[in-house]
């Protein structure tokens, strides 16, 4: 099962030097579908990325970009009505296409996930304690009694809970916010896991409780050596802790660098615009924010092209933007965007709105 | 008393010398606590205690705060929303707390609220222009060129007249929330109470409604009461901000004053929380991770209320320093120490950002 996967001649999809010990996730060419009532929706569309051993991947996009879907994927939880086609695979085991029954000696034990909201993911009726107990127990049937109780606890402290005996016996109710995604942490750890799939971990937290649950990770990552994605929308959250971002827009990779490089020198001019977008706690700004117009496209009607091109202030409309669909490709520095006219923008950092006042600029409505 | 305002853009008057807009004293709000079969009032928890501060007219005030420390509760009850425990709010000369339901009325008219979700708060039975219009209806402006009036009002927040007819779920998150602005901006009001109103939007979509809401104020000089969590937004839009901790004030300034020259520990805590989007910066900052969680507001601290988790508090105990007052003596907002409002015993300093 845990074949090590090697395959040194090639070159890596994300445009890094192969190091030695081969990717522990590779994703390729995934797509999931959906059929709704209007037809079907792809929500993911030819994503390829790599996790490497002992690296945390941040993935940014906004609602409806895909990035959520992506985890189910990995996990196998999207519903029976989802098609999945493409590759992910975990250490060389092609994950897509799996029994449940096969996929359930990985899910929880070699990949775990951290789900946003705690307080749906935990069982109210059972004490805390068990339902870690649980998922440990799952994968290993050797410990029982009081070696599985002394395990949870162990858990528990390590991700920071007070008192940790004591929490063990509480319900989930009994637990703040904060407490209980430290809680869900603590489960998602137990099996000590290669890797851990964060889905937006602190976003329904108060920011100095994000704080503590985001020191807990950090703390937990060094400490198990696992790979790592958070899926988050919050760019400040992974300018803190990824090595390597990828941006994603409309169910497809927009743009995959180092963290320096994403913030630095965004060559996609959907990064560029929303880190324009956020306003800033470390500098006075009476400018305008300089927002991106428009909204994210339906995923029912993807403009054709470029997806992002009815929002671009940089797209040639019409010509290459809005008729063919970039490709991710390589820049110089493992940077790898998709986006015909990278080399011709400039950006420039807390750039203004160009045109007027925005209370005239009309909003389009799908 | 009660004549609203009829020039539809006065220009934004006044330096803080001036009357405020909004004086708020001491505000108390108390929800009892009922326990038991007949649901007796067993107790009392203060969301708000004693809460005071001036707002003036085109200005922007920020109240920043995590959940439960009562940035929304303040906001309702200046409104009148929810009737106040204590204390009073006196809105252009006229007591809100004891208004008779005429006056209550004819105050309404010019202190308008927007809410955080616009899925939630917008009638999905009702045209886009009867929503925006209903205000006009209820206090009578309707008959007086009501259509042109939610022509305009639509022209001014972003959305095209053929908008009208059509109903909430026909818009995005961000155009619904322009929708609930138009509706608050019907009757020309003096202010607008911001609870969250950026909070459910996607980043690329949340700029665009910070940028509106700044035009309008720049077009029609409100003021706005502008509640949030989100410090970066807060710092971006708002003239003066109030930092609250389980009910109170805790430190009171310009944005300047407090982002760069932030004094009480709690508000330093805040700020090193926030996540900067700057990889390096990010990385270098020191991060102040407070213990635990915000206590119980049914039985607060005594004293000061943060000290349970205070930083500073231990520090000063480690170098020696007596902090007895820190449990026994509330501590009052004083711009004395720092040259804006803190209410700290031990108030110094720090750059967090």
């Amino acid at each position: 099962m845990t074949s090590p996967y090697a395959d040194p001649a090639e070159t890596d999809d994300l445009g890094l030097a192969v190091d030695p010990d081969a990717p522990v996730l590779e994703v390729e060419d995934l797509r999931v579908e959906f059929a709704t009532d209007d037809g079907p929706v792809t929500a993911v569309d030819g994503l390829s990325f790599r996790l490497h051993p002992n690296e945390t991947l941040g993935i940014v996009g906004e609602s409806g970009s895909g990035k959520s879907v992506t985890s189910m994927a990995i996990l196998g939880l999207l519903p029976s009505t989802a098609r999945v086609s493409g590759s992910i695979r975990y250490r060389g085991q092609e994950l897509v296409g799996l029994k449940e029954r096969q996929l359930r000696p990985l899910r929880g034990n070699k990949i775990a996930m951290v789900f946003q909201d705690a307080l749906a993911s935990l069982n109210p009726v059972h004490r805390v304690g068990a339902q870690i107990a649980e998922a440990i127990s799952v994968h290993r049937s050797d410990l029982t009694g009081a070696d599985l109780d002394a395990r949870v606890v162990e858990l528990l402290d390590v991700v920071g809970i007070p008192d940790p005996a004591a929490r063990a016996r509480q319900y989930p109710h009994e637990y703040s916010g904060g407490m209980r995604q430290r809680a869900m942490i603590a489960m998602a750890i137990a099996n000590e896991p290669d890797v851990l799939i964060a889905d937006e971990p602190t976003t329904a937290l108060d920011v100095t409780i994000q704080a503590q649950v985001l020191e807990v990770m950090e703390r937990i990552r060094d400490r198990t050596e696992s790979s790592v994605m958070i899926i988050t929308h919050d760019l400040g959250v992974v300018a803190g802790v990824a090595d390597r971002v990828m941006v994603m827009y409309a169910g497809r990779t927009c743009e995959v660098a180092d963290v320096e490089s994403t913030f630095y020198e965004p060559a996609h001019p959907y990064t560029q615009g929303l880190l324009g977008s956020l306003p800033r706690l470390d500098s006075r700004s009476s400018d305008r924010l300089a927002r991106i117009v428009g909204n994210p496209p339906s995923l029912l009607a993807l403009p054709p092209g470029c997806a992002f091109h009815p929002r671009c202030p940089h797209a040639e409309v019409p010509g290459r933007c809005s008729d063919e669909r970039p490709e991710l490709r390589d820049l110089p520095g493992g940077h790898r965007v998709a986006c015909h006219r990278s080399e011709e923008i400039e950006w420039r950092p807390q750039e203004a709105e160009a045109e007027g006042a925005a209370v005239h600029d009309v909003e389009e409505v799908e | 008393m009660t004549a609203p305002s009829s020039e539809p853009s006065a220009p934004p008057s006044s330096g803080p010398s001036a009357e405020p807009l909004l004086a708020v004293r001491g505000l108390v709000k108390e929800f009892p606590i009922r326990a038991g079969l007949f649901r007796r009032t067993v107790g009392a928890v203060q969301a708000v205690s004693g809460v005071s501060f001036d707002l003036h007219r085109g200005e922007t005030l920020g109240l920043v705060g995590e959940s439960g420390c009562g940035k929304s509760t303040t906001g309702r009850a200046v409104m009148r929303l929810i009737p106040a425990t204590a204390g009073s709010v006196v809105f252009d000369g006229v007591d809100v707390q004891r208004a008779g339901s005429s006056a209550l009325r004819a105050l309404r008219r010019r202190m308008q609220i927007v809410f955080q979700d616009p899925y939630a708060s917008l009638n999905p039975r009702m045209t886009v222009q009867a929503i925006v219009s209903e205000p006009l209806r209820i206090h009578g402006g309707w008959s007086d060129g009501g259509a042109e009036r939610v022509r305009d009002l639509l022209d001014l927040v972003g959305l095209r007249p053929e908008h009208a007819n059509r109903f909430p779920h026909e818009f995005s998150g961000g155009q619904r929330q322009r929708i609930g602005i138009a509706r608050a901006l019907a009757l020309d009001p003096d202010l607008l109470v911001l609870d969250e109103p950026v909070s459910a939007l996607d980043v690329s979509i949340q700029a665009g409604v910070v940028n509106l809401l700044e035009d309008i104020q720049d077009e029609l000089g409100l003021a706005y009461l502008f509640i949030a969590h989100d410090l970066s937004v807060v710092r971006h839009i708002s003239d003066r901000v109030g930092v609250m901790y389980l009910g109170k004030i805790v430190e009171l300034g310009t944005a300047d004053e407090l982002y760069d020259q932030p004094a009480h520990p709690y508000t330093q805590a805040l700020l090193s929380a926030v996540p900067l989007p700057d990889p390096r910066k990010q990385r270098e900052r020191q991060r102040i991770v407070l213990e635990g969680d915000p206590p119980n507001p049914a039985h607060p601290p005594s004293g000061c209320r943060f000290r349970t988790r205070c930083w500073r508090k231990l520090e000063l105990e480690a170098d020696g320093v007596d902090t007895s007052a820190c449990s026994e003596i509330d501590p009052l907002l004083s711009a004395d120490e720092v040259g804006h409002e803190v209410a700290c015993h031990f108030p110094k300093v720090r750059v967090m950002v």
